[in-house]
């Protein structure tokens, strides 16, 4: 989601010289190696060896699924030549400095698909200083010259000589060594590791149950807390009255906080007893009172009117009035929960001189100041340990930290004299805001005599995920938030006349990025007009897209791939159909084929996604067919099943019960694809999501003649497409 | 206080008498492999074993697993549990992990039951739980193929 341009320039450069200068930070600890500490060699701020071969390496990013932890290490370890079955993983404490997504600026964190690309170049740089390191030891200790030392699978050799040593044997050598100020990283064509399937670094804890995750903290004598949160968004405490809920055996504290009132208790079931118990009056004056209704129906009246441009090439309106053919359509997407498996949770402890904090967090050292904020210390004396997340799909990325700011204000209001657990129910997580927000979109396109498109006018209406927040500067340009038309103001299509609009609006309901953010809507109606487009032109879906991506080869490319892969073209079983989009997100490119059945229930029942990717040079394949299988999972569950409603600013979903997820008996086969690459990495984590709602849609039309102009397709069972 | 037998091991829980198994696990007895998810039996990812039965914790009353066999994620063993364990690490089916005892006990205590399952079978006997990871392709060809070893071994 930032810069991903600039940093593919850069990298493109950097990839060229294959030389580069070596800077892992400011911080004056790292510019002397520091000495061995029993054992351990420490040779820059993304790696450690000890004397026993284990090589660690220190995760900057947050693994909550996506396969962080392996890639990153993969990197590491390509270059230092170490042998995978010796890594292991360590998740690096809050450090803006050392730690910073280098496409962020001075911020730790882990989004918008950027792990491996930011950490490409870095953590090459990593590796390769340190084997260079080592190298230098052994020509030390061996007498011989640099360039006669071998290294493979953690071993350096000698084959003049036939001597051996490990890195654990060198690296109390190498500790003394300075650092090169240069080192040469690997030709691609001697990659060990990078392309090639290592297992995962999490498989083993996470089917044992022995992975801690924030949920599983436990200090002594800590306390769980849940707060008891308003009716509406917006509204306030006016008076609570916690004396029966400190009746409930367990029940230690009941204390106001910002967020609302936090009940405490030794254990969860106590707290949330107590929480049950709590009377409590709210002051919704200023509270958002619209509901789902409402505000479609004035999103709809906003989208008949121009709004600010955020696209414009030619004349659309001229050239659409002057169509031999004018096709329209209205789409409507809902709020969005991202309901993680692991309701959302942060724990902490007020100690004698600072503070310590355990959480999954997209963005640690937002929550580090934060923290530091609320407690009155200097962020360095707040100590984050980040842990494995359950799942997150953008929830653990809040710009306000909303989750680690609640956690303080309750250890606060107990004037730290215990290490408190917040833990959100499935409840509080459905209910708590934070939606991808609710948007309609208005498209209008125009064929000529020969069905060409000779004009297409996008309007899209709805809240902007980053208006207010501190990314605002970076983002929103001429009134646009990017992440409100991504996807459709980078439409790739050769479209002569194309406009694209954006009417932000202005709505007390929280939202957030949302997996695959903008694209998770604009995929969906860019996509599926496009194809109406091309059937009312008489022409193949296919075809029309080739045809329009003549300046788009990785597009093209992987169209063509999932088309043939998927045998577009060629017949069916009877009552299955055939649909497909193509999408750009965070670098890489998705293109899915999806066949699909007409279910009892009139919905979708998608039996086999046929998907091609190019993300660049594939670190880990199987972690990438992973990512692809999961996104088209997620993005399918959502399409057929999610929506959060609000009914006069009430929420009306609760649990997963009617917030319904995808399960294993709706789950497709997959067939993932990956294009061969010399490009720096893209990422992988959300690119997979967008295509798959527009593709089964596109499928459905074939089935019913119906086009799908609202999510979850749930909806068309209730209320019938609408134009 | 309630008695349960957990992993072969008797203990006294100090929990109240409505306290669900899943948070006399957690809480008290600090096993924190089985996870809370969403505490109306919707997800799975509280899943353990009740006298081999798979169920979900989340519901079960501390009290009604008085006198029987408890086992969790941290205590299930035998050939089926290992050939399953075996199979979601060849397969590395795990992404966020945080469903994943529960989805283990699940297939555990399906194989047990159907040695050979079907799709149909393991549709029926996974969809009580959710990943939200949707590493469900994985999920089903981890079940297949810890039949596949556990057929080939018997």
């Amino acid at each position: 989601m930032i810069g991903r341009r600039t940093f593919l320039h850069t990298s493109a450069l950097a990839a060229a010289g294959l030389v580069i200068g070596f800077d892992l930070g400011r911080d004056p600890a790292d510019a002397q190696p520091p000495p061995p500490a029993s054992g351990v060699w420490t040779p820059n701020a993304f790696l450690r060896i000890g004397a026993d071969d284990t090589v660690t390496i220190i995760a900057k990013h947050i693994e909550f699924g996506q396969g962080s932890h392996t890639g990153l290490a993969t990197i590491v370890a390509e270059e230092l030549d170490a042998d995978w079955s010796q890594v292991r993983v360590e998740a690096a404490p809050a450090d803006v400095d050392r730690y910073n997504n280098l496409l962020w600026g001075r911020m730790q964190g882990t989004g918008g698909s950027t792990s491996i690309a930011n950490s490409w170049q870095q953590l090459r740089q990593a590796g390769a200083t340190a084997r260079a390191m080592l190298i230098a030891a052994a020509a030390r200790t061996w007498n011989v010259p640099d360039g006669e030392i071998t290294v493979e699978r953690g071993v350096l050799s000698h084959a003049a000589t036939g001597r051996r040593a490990t890195f654990g044997e060198l690296a109390a050598v190498a500790a003394t060594l300075p650092a090169p100020s240069s080192v040469r990283l690997k030709d691609p064509k001697d990659f060990r590791l990078i392309g090639r399937r290592g297992p995962r670094v999490d498989s083993r804890v996470k089917t044992d149950g022995s992975a801690i995750f924030t949920m599983d903290v436990q200090q002594p004598d800590m306390l769980t807390a849940v707060i008891a949160r308003p009716p509406r968004f917006g509204a306030r405490l006016k008076t609570f009255d916690g004396s029966a809920a400190l009746w409930v055996k367990g029940v230690t504290d009941v204390v106001a906080v910002p967020a609302g009132v936090a009940v405490l208790a030794r254990n969860f079931w106590a707290a949330r007893k107590g929480r049950e118990a709590l009377r409590l009056q709210w002051d919704e004056s200023r509270a958002e009172r619209r509901g789902s209704p409402e505000l479609v129906a004035a999103y709809r009246a906003l989208a008949r009117r121009p709004g600010r441009p955020a696209r414009r090439e030619g004349n659309p309106g001229r050239a659409i009035a002057g169509a031999a053919r004018v096709l329209e359509a209205v789409y409507e997407f809902p709020y969005l929960a991202h309901a993680p498996m692991e309701p959302i949770d942060c724990a902490i402890h007020l100690t004698r001189d600072g503070c310590e904090v355990w959480a999954g967090s997209q963005v640690p050292t937002l929550d580090q100041q934060a923290v530091a904020r609320i407690l009155g210390l200097p962020p360095a004396k707040v100590r984050v340990h980040t842990l494995l997340a359950g799942g997150s799909f953008g929830r653990r990325a809040t710009a306000d930290s909303d989750v680690a700011a609640e956690a303080a204000s309750i250890v606060k209001a107990i004037g730290g004299r215990q290490p408190v657990k917040l833990v959100w129910t499935r409840e509080d997580d459905i209910r708590g805001g934070r939606y991808r927000p609710l948007y309609v979109h208005r498209l209008r396109a125009g064929l000529d005599a020969a069905g060409q498109i000779v004009g297409w006018e996008h309007r899209i209406v709805g809240q902007s995920i980053i208006g207010g927040t501190p990314y605002a500067p970076l983002f929103i340009k001429n009134g646009i938030d990017s992440t409100s038309v991504e996807g459709a103001s980078t439409l790739p299509y050769a479209i002569p006349n194309l406009g694209v609009e954006l009417h932000t609006t202005d709505v007390g309901v929280p939202v957030l990025w949302w997996r695959s953010v903008g694209s998770s809507h604009t995929a969906f109606s860019t996509e599926t007009f496009l194809d109406e487009l091309a059937h009312a032109a008489g022409r193949d879906p296919v075809a029309v897209r080739r045809a329009l991506l003549g300046r788009h080869p990785r597009h093209r490319a992987v169209l063509e791939l999932a088309a043939q892969a998927s045998g577009w073209g060629a017949p069916l079983a009877a009552g299955r159909a055939r649909g497909v989009a193509v999408h750009e997100s965070f670098g890489s490119v998705v293109a899915q084929v999806a066949e699909v059945s007409l279910g009892a229930d009139g919905l979708p029942r998608v039996h086999r996604v046929v998907c091609a990717v190019d993300c660049g040079i594939a670190i880990n394949p199987d972690v990438i067919h992973a990512q692809m299988e999961g996104g088209i999972g997620y993005g399918l569950g959502a399409a057929l099943w999610s929506e959060i409603t609000l009914q006069a600013g009430r929420v009306q979903q609760s649990n997963f019960h009617d917030y319904r997820p995808l399960r294993i008996d709706e789950m497709p086969a997959i067939e993932v694809h990956v294009v061969p690459s010399a490009q720096a990495p893209s990422g992988v984590g959300e690119p997979s999501v967008p295509p798959i709602a527009p593709a089964v849609a596109n499928a459905l039309f074939h089935l019913t003649g119906q086009r799908v102009r609202r999510l979850p397709f749930a909806r068309l069972a209730a209320d019938g497409a609408r134009a | 206080m309630v008695t349960l037998r957990v992993n072969g091991v008797s203990r006294v829980v100090d929990v109240e008498a409505d306290t669900p198994l899943l948070w006399a696990l957690r809480d008290a007895l600090h096993l924190t492999g089985t996870k809370y998810g969403c505490g109306v039996a919707q997800c799975g990812a509280c899943t353990v074993h009740l006298d081999g039965q798979a169920v979900r914790s989340c519901v079960t009353p501390a009290t009604a697993a008085q006198g029987r066999d408890v086992v969790t994620i941290e205590g299930v063993s035998g050939r089926v549990a290992q050939a399953v364990q075996d199979a979601w690490r060849r397969l590395d089916v795990v992404q966020c992990g945080y469903c994943q005892s529960g989805q283990i006990m699940s297939a555990v205590a399906l194989l047990a039951e159907v040695p050979r399952p079907s799709d149909a079978d393991i549709d029926a006997g996974m969809t009580g739980n959710v990943c939200r990871c949707a590493t469900y392709v994985r999920i089903r060809a981890a079940i297949h193929e810890a039949a596949r070893t556990l057929g080939g071994a018997g």
